[in-house]
């Protein structure tokens, strides 16, 4: 194997990785402030591309984005509002049930609202065919667009939950909820942000990823079981963490498709949660029954 | 007691059901449909069942066919089979349909071939794989093109154009695991050998690695085979690798929607399709062509939208039964015979010449080399 095609595997690899990590990003902003697994993530994300490639029919691409990730913020707000804000200390298990039947209820929505054919926003720069070349191998453009978003992303929830008060709120809240009260800390209004936080940067992993894995109304599922692999895989509540294991992920499975045939690629990825989930589940499950956030856990590794 | 009265009250009313459901009424004619409206491959049965609705209502409005008003039993299996032959089961037991239209995919197709063989129910199958009427089974028909004829119209193009050595990528749905197995079996026939051939998960979202292992092949094209969106990540893949040779798509790809996904990148890629998608450019001579710039307008008048080779096998089934109706009644034996005597019905997907041996009666000339200019699909100049 050739250097350049070394590299290539590689950047394949990184590609690849850097969807999964955007993905994996949303999951942590809800689990850090309320401790649940949100599995409707992946619908945010579709919802956010959809909403883009229509607002995008008579508006320029940075306004559609904009537009389509205040939207998709809004619904993730109604959809707190309505489905779980009622809910009193509720469990795990209803919490993941709850969340699978909402992605199935967004999925059929948007099958309804839109359609079932595929669309794609256009790249952010270049077209379809343009590329970067690096040393003899070739990326798409969009990929370091997805790169630096989740960079963004990274940096800014860092210092939202290190430094501000609102974003040091909600890690009290996730922490212990009663002393978080008793603080006149207004924890119901937090869990709504938190939401919104949630679903905007869903939308817009939603809208960057677009050009690449474009969008159709059932691609939620698939993304959000990648996205959450990495989550885990990163020790869920970290959010530099997940975008690491992300792009971990994605090199693993390009590094498998070089010496296996790439139906094997999966069973790579799956191998690795497996052995994580054995060697090392406290990230997971020992964060779930204690039923609070790792406080102090957002940025660091 | 008041439980058991309601208890017994129900059950009456379920023999009651059943037992005018098994009556029927013989002046209608009992079509059942399965196809994939929703899931991964809603490309290919939203059009198929918005196409069989406009055709039952129209032949409803005219009176039906032969005088026979078409009661129409529409399921949706989203692509899976486990549902297809479960609403299969249901359509055969209860409601006695005389036909089912569908499925969409060829992994569900296969499943139903057995249960409509045993119970003497039609199938009209609108998926590719050969091996739906291959081996044939009295009761299973298909309307949409065979695989090989695909594999075989790619690889006489191939030849024509100098090429010899190839990759092959294929998903791992029914479709791709048919077109894998036919393009691996037919290659030699044309002097063209497989250097590499790989399958790739249906909801792939990126394929650049496995197109660098396939680059490192040295071939002199590539062609793809599946009906997923993955087609239209393929094309900006290999354009973005910079991997500059000819791209061939199997006969999955006659559907704007993935030029439009694909952009700049699907311009100049090669693909077998039915005559739906260049109606306007056959010659008035074309025995297809009347009928499919009537398929066309109505399809874009009543749904706003172009229609694809997809419909266009819905509207084939629903002929090809309507036709043999008219002939034969609606005893299912005698439209059986009806539908393997037919000969020279011109459909949507090209004329029909069905055999007792052949139960697809499509020829290899049904398709045309087709690639995209400027967003569009245009026949391939020779």
């Amino acid at each position: 194997m050739s250097a350049a095609q070394l590299l290539q595997y590689l950047l394949s690899g990184v590609a690849t990785g850097s969807i999964y990590a955007i993905v994996g990003i949303g999951f942590t902003i809800i689990y850090n402030s309320t401790g649940i697994i949100n599995f409707a993530q992946g619908e945010f994300l579709m919802l956010g591309g959809m909403i883009a490639v229509s607002l995008q029919a008579f508006l320029p691409l940075t306004a559609a984005i904009a537009g389509a990730v205040v939207v998709t913020g809004l619904v993730g707000v109604a959809v707190q509002l309505v489905f779980l804000s009622w809910l009193k200390k509720p469990g795990v298990l209803r919490m993941i049930i709850i969340t699978i039947g909402l992605s199935i209820l967004m999925r059929e929505a948007a099958l309804h609202v839109w359609d079932e054919k595929v669309h794609a926003l256009p790249p952010w720069s270049g077209d379809e065919t343009s590329s970067l070349a690096v040393l003899g191998a070739r990326i798409s453009p969009q990929v370091a667009w997805v790169l630096a978003v989740s960079a963004l992303m990274v940096a800014a929830l860092t210092l939202f939950f290190r430094f501000t008060l609102t974003g040091k709120a909600m890690r009290a809240c996730a922490s212990n909820p009663a002393a978080a009260r008793l603080c006149g800390i207004r924890a119901p209004w937090l869990v709504s942000l938190s939401f919104f936080l949630a679903a905007a940067m869903g939308a817009l992993a939603g809208c960057v990823v677009s050009p690449l894995t474009q969008t159709q109304y059932d691609m939620g599922t698939s993304l959000a079981v990648k996205g959450f692999t990495c989550a885990v895989l990163g020790g869920l509540g970290n959010v530099s963490a997940a975008v690491g294991a992300g792009i971990l992920v994605g090199v693993l499975e390009s590094a498998s498709i070089s010496v296996l045939p790439l139906a094997y690629k999966d069973v790579v990825a799956l191998t690795i949660m497996l052995a994580i989930l054995l060697l090392r589940p406290q990230g997971l499950f020992a964060g779930m029954t204690r039923k609070r956030g790792p406080l102090g856990r957002v940025g660091g590794a | 007691m008041r439980g058991r009265a309601l208890f017994l009250s129900i059950g009456i009313f379920i023999a009651f059901a059943c037992i005018t459901g098994w009556a029927g009424n013989p002046d209608t004619v009992r079509l059942g449909a399965i196809l994939a409206v929703t899931g991964p491959n809603a490309n290919l049965g939203t059009p198929e069942a918005r196409t069989i609705q406009m055709l039952v209502d129209k032949a409803n409005a005219g009176g039906g066919i032969a005088g026979k008003k078409v009661e129409l039993f529409l399921r949706d299996s989203q692509g899976s089979p486990e549902k297809a032959i479960s609403f299969a089961k249901q359509l055969i037991e209860e409601e006695q349909v005389l036909a089912i239209i569908g499925p969409s995919t060829s992994g569900e197709s296969m499943k139903l071939k057995g249960l409509c063989n045993d119970s003497q129910t039609i199938l009209l199958s609108c998926a590719a794989a050969e091996t739906i009427v291959n081996p044939v089974s009295p009761w299973v028909f298909k309307v949409a093109p065979m695989d090989s004829s695909a594999a075989r119209m790619i690889f006489q193009t191939m030849k024509r154009m100098g090429i010899s050595r190839i990759g092959v990528l294929t998903s791992n749905s029914g479709f791709g695991q048919g077109g894998k197995a036919q393009l691996e079996k037919l290659a030699p026939a044309d002097g063209i050998s497989i250097a590499i051939s790989e399958v790739y998960d249906k909801e792939a979202t990126d394929l650049t690695g496995v197109l660098t292992k396939i680059r490192g092949q040295n071939v002199q094209a590539l062609v793809n085979w599946s009906t997923e969106p993955a087609q239209a990540i393929v094309l900006k893949n290999v354009r973005q690798l910079g991997f500059d040779v000819p791209v061939f798509q199997s006969h999955g790809f006659g559907n704007l929607a993935y030029v439009a996904a694909a952009g700049k990148a699907a311009e100049g890629v090669i693909f077998p399709a039915g005559r739906v998608l260049v109606a306007d450019g056959l010659p008035a001579s074309n025995l297809q062509k009347k009928l499919l710039m009537e398929y066309r307008a109505a399809y874009m008048a009543q749904f706003k939208d172009e229609p694809s080779t997809f419909g266009g096998h819905a509207f084939d089934a629903f002929t090809v039964l309507a036709e043999a109706v008219r002939r034969a009644g609606t005893d299912r034996n005698k439209v059986r015979d009806a539908i393997e005597g037919m000969k020279g019905i011109a459909g949507t997907g090209g004329i029909f010449n069905f055999s007792p041996a052949d139960h697809n009666g499509l020829a290899i000339d049904c398709f045309e080399m087709l690639t995209v200019k400027d967003g569009k699909f245009v026949p391939l100049a020779r």
